[in-house]
């Protein structure tokens, strides 16, 4: 692993530490010993091409792998705040509120807007209508999303366009209030206006929370990340801050990769 | 077939694919024909006939007695010159009839004195008859106590004829009972089992083999239904011929159905609400319970009530294990015990239909009954299956995606 700080992220504290991680579906195994330090509130990309386990190791930290039945860990270990996530004694539950995740495909539940960011509450058990109602406007407002629904919160949240479903979706994993968030290409299926207001949320959220996300778009990774992790055929092949990926990588792999000449 | 017989580039070209083509179409469209004329005509033979006995020429144009009443003995009393003068009628017919197979098919001319007689007997007979009809008696068993006196047998001649009176109250009531309670019991277990398969459960062998089984079970002739219903309830559990040995046969049954359907409703719900709900935090059922279940309702319900309304309507499941063929007593009558409402037998309208199409002697009278408890016993399925309809319209107003 190149660990190359760069001077304005000096003081930051890790809060996912990753070290030597071996992850297989059946007898595929998808990651080789991949080591790596995530840092509290900052963005960090995980780039390259397809297939090549960056969605895999993204769903590791909250344990969504744990759904695919052939999927396990063959070694290594994950920590996240200093605990190990694949103990035996990690209530995923708890693990899941602590570790938020979007994913690629906005999947706002077939319910009115209310009711999809009050979902996570809810399912806590929190009932009373202040404390969601105090919530839902939080969650909306630090999702960009207030001014533009406030009048139709009652309305079935599949009546909303691509982009404010994903932005929804965001505004929902907010309110069971992750200190991570974790984001498998969130702006794939987002049109170009789009894919920057979620960008533009992204660099708002920065100041709160801490945020991985799996991205195609290169660009994308060069505007909104602090550090870049570059995948190759379940390996990390360099990771460093987002400025060195892009403008002077160590490995030719990742040149060639970040300057389109595969991938 | 070659462009240079076309009048012009977009006419019709009448080549031998082409006439295949229609053809098939045509292929298609008479088979489905053949079905539409089928189920039209079963449906308004049934309908036809069976709204002898249900509707009434006056008001309240609904035979109330035919649907309250329990069946009943008919005691008929026929005026007596005509029923003599009818009997001959038809020794004489008799008597042509033979004499005509005796004839020769040469012999023009008798062949044709004999056919004109028969001819205006068969006038005389249908006058008589209609005659006949006007004159007769009829009492339910119970009108018949009630009488005071008898028609003067010099008068009348007297027969009866059971289960051709009254009415077939017990058995709609029955039947009702046993779908409700059916249904009941196959959507619970049929659900527990389709969430199980389709949610817990690890993909696999095991799982395809237990899949395939639950289809199997639909292919089993409903008799060996019956017979299995009567060995294990009946006998085994000791429940006797009652009703809820007959809701478990036909709840058992149903499941192949309830369970494929609410299997399929699921998976069809998109892995997005799992894997949203679960990245929130949700427990596996939770996440269920919130975001697979409500929507998956509308295809469950549907399907599984459908099939067990159709389930609902076979005899043989029944015959051995829930249905009499005669009770006095209403499911809710003379009881002791609130707990014996459930150990009884009751009536059913298809183990009904059977009995008075099969085990009586057939008469013009016992007709009306079977058609008018077959018209009853539609409109109950139909009555089901759109309920089931309008529940999965509202259900998915509620819950659209």
């Amino acid at each position: 692993m190149v660990t190359k700080t760069n001077s304005s992220l000096k003081e930051c504290t890790p809060i996912i530490e990753v070290s030597e991680l071996d992850f297989a579906y059946g007898s595929t195994q998808a990651l080789f010993n991949v080591s790596m330090d995530i840092y509290e509130k900052q963005v960090t990309a995980f780039i390259g091409p397809s297939g090549c386990g960056k969605s895999t190791f993204l769903r590791c930290f909250n344990r969504m792998n744990d759904l695919i039945e052939v999927a396990h860990t063959k070694g290594g270990n994950i920590k996240i705040n200093g605990v190990d996530i694949n103990k035996p004694d990690v209530d995923v539950i708890e693990l899941r509120k602590h570790v938020g995740m979007v994913f690629q495909k906005s999947n706002p539940f077939p319910k009115s807007i209310y009711d999809n960011i009050a979902y996570g509450l809810r399912i806590q058990g929190i009932k009373k209508k202040e404390i969601l109602d105090q919530v839902v406007e939080e969650c909306l407002r630090s999702a960009a999303l207030w001014d533009e629904v406030k009048d139709r919160l009652q309305e079935s949240a599949l009546g909303m366009s691509g982009g404010q479903q994903q932005r929804l979706c965001i505004a929902r994993a907010l309110a069971v209030k992750p200190r991570i968030l974790l984001m498998d290409e969130p702006c794939s299926a987002l049109d170009p206006v789009a894919t920057a207001k979620v960008e533009e949320l992204i660099h708002e959220l920065k100041k709160n929370y801490t945020i991985v996300i799996v991205t195609h778009n290169m660009q994308q990774a060069a505007r909104v990340s602090d550090r870049t992790a570059f995948f190759y055929l379940g390996k990390l092949i360099e990771y460093d801050a987002t400025d060195t990926i892009f403008m002077n990588p160590n490995n030719e792999q990742t040149e060639a990769y970040v300057s389109g000449r595969f991938g | 077939m070659t462009t240079k017989n076309k009048p012009h580039l977009f006419s019709y070209d009448l080549s031998v694919k082409r006439k295949t083509e229609g053809v098939i179409k045509w292929l298609f469209r008479i088979a489905t024909y053949i079905v539409i004329l089928a189920a039209g005509y079963l449906f308004a033979n049934i309908i036809y006939n069976g709204s002898k006995a249900v509707f009434n020429v006056r008001a309240p144009f609904i035979n109330i007695d035919f649907l309250t009443q329990k069946p009943q003995t008919l005691h008929v009393y026929e005026p007596k010159l005509i029923y003599a003068e009818l009997k001959k009628i038809n020794a004489q017919q008799v008597a042509l009839r033979s004499e005509l197979k005796g004839l020769s098919l040469m012999d023009d001319i008798g062949v044709a004195s004999i056919k004109s007689k028969l001819k205006t007997l068969e006038q005389k007979y249908e006058e008589l008859d209609a005659e006949r009809k006007e004159g007769r008696l009829l009492f339910s068993d119970t009108e018949y106590r009630k009488l005071d006196q008898t028609p003067f047998s010099e008068e009348y001649t007297y027969s009866n004829y059971a289960y051709s009176g009254g009415g077939i109250g017990p058995a709609i009531i029955g039947t009702c009972l046993l779908v409700f309670g059916s249904i009941a019991i196959a959507l619970t277990l049929g659900i527990l089992c389709a969430i199980y398969l389709s949610e817990y459960s690890r993909p696999g062998r095991v799982l395809r083999i237990i899949r395939l089984s639950v289809l199997n079970l639909s292919g089993v002739p409903s008799i060996v239904f019956g017979l299995f219903g009567f060995g294990m309830f009946v006998l085994f559990f000791g429940w006797g011929v009652s009703m809820i040995a007959g809701w478990f046969t036909l709840a058992i049954m149903a499941l192949p159905v309830v369970i494929t359907a609410s299997e399929e409703s699921m998976r069809a719900i998109p892995k997005g609400f799992r894997e949203g709900s679960l990245a929130l935090g949700a427990s596996k059922w939770t996440s269920i319970r919130t975001n697979v279940i409500p929507y998956a309702l509308p295809g469950i319900l549907t399907s599984s009530i459908m099939g067990i309304a159709r389930v609902a309507g076979e005899t043989a499941p029944i015959m051995f294990t829930a249905a009499f063929a005669l009770r006095d007593q209403l499911p809710w009558e003379g009881l002791n015990e609130w707990t014996d409402f459930f150990f009884q037998g009751v009536m059913a309208l298809p183990y009904h239909i059977y009995v008075v199409s099969s085990k009586i002697p057939q008469n013009e009278y016992t007709r009306d009954m079977q058609y008018g408890a077959a018209f009853v016993f539609l409109f109950i399925v139909g009555f089901f299956a759109l309920s089931s309809i309008v529940l999965r319209a509202r259900v998915r107003k509620k819950y659209k995606w």
